[in-house]
């Protein structure tokens, strides 16, 4: 993932948030829910066409989430070089007519079409989780994903996380720039890893210390096993018309499937 | 090793997601509010390290450190993989959403499979047998992960299987780098904090663990 953050970019911000538009007036649990529902279509069709209808849709609520276009576009092609791999050995591995050859081995028709059904699908959910449920404050999404009735428990490790990822983030570039300051570089050998190795081994020291004086300090104002969450969530007429038209359009795309 | 939407069968989706809900409600479930906090932040701990990158060869990868998390974490691995996997995938894009299951699956599994085979072994008495045993649990994490994603793909059809398999042998040298840092982290929490690995898992295990 360290190709997708910079280094000197704080963890869990610049994800777009706070913008204002008109997807931010639309209920937190209608934007997760159309995320979920737009992901379990997508992946359920076949035909080419309509996954490029999906992709394109789900760049329009790009559009209207006013995420950053190039970062967001960047985010959404940046798959695991595992998953690129094997999508560009599909054609070879796939049975069925062969359009060329290398060393060899033939690439089919079928394995392409295949490769070029995964790479659409992949990239039209992400992308739509993304604008909708990515252009939240994270904090939002623990709060929405507890108002759909998601156990506390995982809640409150989401929040935990989130609230923390910064300030850990932070004390990683702290100790980093302590070993570089002892003249540590990092290189392929074993004195690399074993620092590497200490580094985490302290960030994790630190953290179980630092989490021993969050629990005194939240004890200390009543921790009773509930965090409250304060905000009210409602459903208005605008989420009544986000979710036809979520509706809608997922069910003429599941309609079209069935009948081409 | 984030599998994308679209690449796996339903059957494995719906199967993937089954088990992870199971292993998330377990972890939960050991999981009392007096070490919420503990847990939240060495979830966000796991979440930073797994931003780090560590030279291989000519080129670089990011450490993944799921055998330490399982070490550290016992069941509690599953939420807190899975929370990092939610946020990786709505923020960063990485991953997939109906796939959220299976890919924690693929995380949190080797690492419940490493605390059980090596937590006693991370408790020795010498040091060098401590790191040892965190080596073998880190490279095994990985191992097994990569295992898990072959699985997973092969499941999903055969056209995948001579890609998982390069794949698998290509992740030798990752393997033997998460050894290498895990055994070295596994050594430094004992010098400085042994609790350390007691702190999430003592009550849960109703063993004791030094």
């Amino acid at each position: 993932m360290g190709h997708v953050l910079g280094a000197e970019r704080r963890a869990l911000r610049d994800t777009g948030t706070a913008r204002e538009s008109l997807l931010s007036a639309i209920d937190p649990r209608s934007r997760i829910l159309a995320s979920i529902a737009f992901a379990i279509v997508i992946v359920a069709l076949d035909n080419l066409v309509l996954l490029l209808a999906g992709l394109a849709a789900a760049l329009l609520i790009m559009v209207e989430a006013r995420l950053p276009v190039r970062s967001t576009l960047k985010r959404m092609a940046a798959m695991d070089t595992f998953i690129i791999f094997l999508i560009a050995m599909l054609p070879f591995t796939v049975p069925g007519d062969p359009i060329f050859t290398v060393f060899g081995f033939a690439a089919t028709w079928e394995g392409l079409r295949q490769a070029v059904e995964i790479a659409l699908k992949a990239n039209a959910v992400i992308l739509a989780l993304m604008a909708l449920a990515g252009s939240m404050e994270p904090v939002a999404l623990g709060h929405a994903l507890s108002r759909l009735k998601v156990p506390d428990g995982l809640i409150h490790l989401l929040m935990f996380t989130v609230r923390y990822v910064d300030v850990l983030q932070q004390e990683y570039m702290r100790l980093r720039m302590a070993m570089k300051a002892r003249g540590f570089r990092p290189g392929n050998n074993g004195h690399t890893y074993r620092s590497l190795g200490y580094l985490v081994g302290m960030m994790l020291v630190r953290a179980i210390e630092r989490s021993e004086r969050i629990l005194g300090a939240m004890k200390c104002r009543g921790f009773t096993g509930r965090i409250p969450l304060l905000d009210e969530l409602a459903f208005s007429r605008r989420d009544i018309f986000f979710s036809i038209g979520m509706t809608a359009f997922l069910g003429a795309l599941i309609a079209l499937q069935l009948t081409l | 090793m984030h599998i994308v939407d679209g690449a796996l069968a339903n059957e494995v989706v719906i199967g993937g997601t089954v088990i992870a809900v199971a292993g998330i409600g377990l972890g939960l479930k050991n999981l009392p509010a007096e070490k919420m906090p503990a847990a939240g932040v060495l979830s966000a701990t796991f979440f930073v390290a797994s931003l780090i990158h560590v030279p291989i060869g000519p080129s670089s990868v990011h450490l993944i450190m799921n055998g330490l998390a399982g070490l550290v974490l016992g069941w509690a691995a599953f939420p807190a993989l899975f929370v990092g996997l939610l946020l990786q995938a709505v923020f960063f894009g990485f991953g997939g959403l109906t796939v959220l299951g299976v890919n924690t699956l693929n995380i949190a599994m080797p690492a419940v499979m490493v605390y059980y085979l090596c937590r006693h072994g991370i408790a020795a008495r010498s040091l060098t047998v401590a790191a040892i045993w965190g080596g073998v649990g880190g490279g095994l994490a990985i191992a097994l992960t990569t295992g898990f994603v072959a699985i997973a793909l092969a499941l999903s059809g055969d056209e995948f299987i001579p890609a998982a398999k390069l794949v698998f042998f290509a992740h030798i040298p990752i393997m033997i780098v998460e050894a290498l840092v895990t055994g070295a982290a596994v050594v430094l929490a004992r010098r400085v904090k042994p609790e350390l690995f007691a702190a999430i898992t003592r009550s849960a295990s109703k063993e004791v663990t030094p």
